[in-house]
């Protein structure tokens, strides 16, 4: 195995695109260490990414932040701003491991990992985020949901990592929550997650929503359908059960001995609607 | 073989080591540093029994490449007592027998130290949720939890 240090992005792309057998970008870690342990990857190459100037970096722009690819859960969270700007996103990253794995995560490697049970997508997907890709033909932009196509898949090219991810502005009184169902409260992987993003106006109607589903399908899913029902509400019992059934029969999950079909489809609408009320009553605050 | 330099400072004392590049901080410090302190339990990031201190973070020295520490500060357990003098938190495990077979040890007393350097008056949940990330198979972490609840009051003091 080799192991390179590439000092900027066109380094980064050159060296990735000329290994002929697997090449893997180590961010943290924390997940690509403990895949070679185990065996499950073999890798020819490593590109450890965290030299490229920038990429430990929180921008503020556009009324938004750019988190980059090398910023650790701890480096988030410890963040008042990007805490107070987007509390949803804040906690599901700060449920990824211990303490320890806290150092060293990235959302960049959470969604780039392409569990299915990866806790910042959900919430990231919510707050319709974006990631900025470079490659061999330049930078690109995309949607942050196009990029895990199933379970340790993704869509990126040969020579191509992600760089960054765009947590958008927001409109007044608006807010995000995420919630995952895990048997133990520390250091374990979702069964189900869902996250909610609720604007209101000025009188707490629901005027715009997005809520996504973790762990019910091969890659994270927004379920518009379920959204749509809490837009003109102030989510009342009747639009929240009603959201929650659409969640329900967006669910594809697999079956196994961490939970059943019913069971994970029935708690992803129970979670759907705690996480549409906490980012409900997160919005509200910010009314009056 | 392409072996890599790598120049860090470990408990102040800067160093330099020549590493593989599959090779891990924790093998680095273990066989080559000969700091056998900090210990190997899962290997994957789960036990917290490799806990060391890298440029104020706390992580597992298992899930870090060796190549990956170049120009960093990195603290061990062996750095930890001061010319022979117990830190507060050594003191205060073995006078509450805060631990039984030890392999855990190391990596607590690292971690409890990190969140007392953060938090200096943690709240016993503060403390059972820092700590969440290193296991214990022996104590049943009670006594572990109040060792380092009168460490940080004594060090308030």
């Amino acid at each position: 195995m080799k192991y390179s240090k590439p000092r900027t992005e066109k380094e980064a792309t050159d060296i990735l695109l000329a290994e002929k057998g697997m090449a893997k970008i180590l961010a943290g870690g924390t997940d690509i260490l403990v895949q070679m342990k185990a065996g499950h990857i073999e890798p020819d190459l490593i590109v450890d990414i965290k030299n490229i100037p920038g990429i430990k970096d929180v921008i503020s722009r556009d009324g938004g932040y750019e988190i980059g690819a090398a910023v650790s859960g701890y480096d988030f969270n410890i963040n008042p701003e990007l805490k107070s700007f987007a509390p949803g996103i804040a906690e599901a990253f700060d449920l990824i491991g211990s303490t320890q794995i806290q150092g060293r995560c990235t959302m960049v490697g959470n969604l780039c990992n392409a569990s299915p049970a990866a806790d910042t997508v959900p919430a990231l997907l919510a707050s319709n985020c974006t990631a900025k890709i470079v490659g061999p033909k330049g930078i690109r932009e995309c949607g942050i949901e196009k990029i895990p196509i199933g379970p340790g898949k993704t869509s990126l090219d040969k020579g191509e990592f992600v760089k960054s991810i765009f947590i958008p502005s927001r409109p007044d009184f608006s807010s995000d929550a995420y919630m995952r169902l895990t048997p133990r409260s520390e250091m374990d992987i979702a069964i189900v997650s869902a996250a909610a993003f609720v604007t209101l106006d000025s009188h707490g109607v629901c005027t715009n929503a997005t809520i996504s589903l973790g762990a019910v399908a091969p890659t994270v899913v927004r379920v518009k359908e379920a959204a749509l029902l809490l837009i003109g509400t102030k989510l009342n019992d009747s639009a929240l059960s009603r959201m929650a059934n659409e969640c329900k029969k967006a669910c594809k999950p697999i079956n196994d001995k961490r939970g059943t079909i019913e069971f994970r489809s029935h708690v992803a609408g129970v979670l759907a609607k705690r996480t549409a009320l906490l980012a409900y009553e997160r919005a509200g605050e910010k009314i009056e | 073989m392409n072996k890599i330099r790598v120049g860090v400072s470990v408990n102040n004392d800067k160093i330099e080591f020549l590493c593989s590049p599959e090779d891990t901080v924790l093998d680095v410090l273990r066989d080559n540093l000969r700091l056998t302190g900090t210990k190997e339990g899962c290997g994957t990031g789960d036990c917290g029994a490799c806990s060391i201190i890298l440029d104020d973070k706390l992580v597992c020295s298992c899930l870090v490449l060796a190549g990956e520490v170049e120009g960093s500060e990195i603290s061990t357990i062996e750095g930890m007592a001061i010319d022979g003098k117990l830190h507060p938190l050594q003191q205060n495990f073995l006078k509450h027998a805060a631990l039984q077979c030890g392999i855990c040890t190391p990596g607590i007393l690292i971690a409890a130290k990190a969140l007392l350097e953060r938090n200096p008056d943690p709240t016993e949940t503060e403390v059972r949720y820092w700590l969440a990330g290193n296991l214990c198979r022996c104590t049943g972490y009670d006594k572990i939890i109040r060792a380092v609840m009168d460490a940080a009051a004594e060090m308030r003091s």
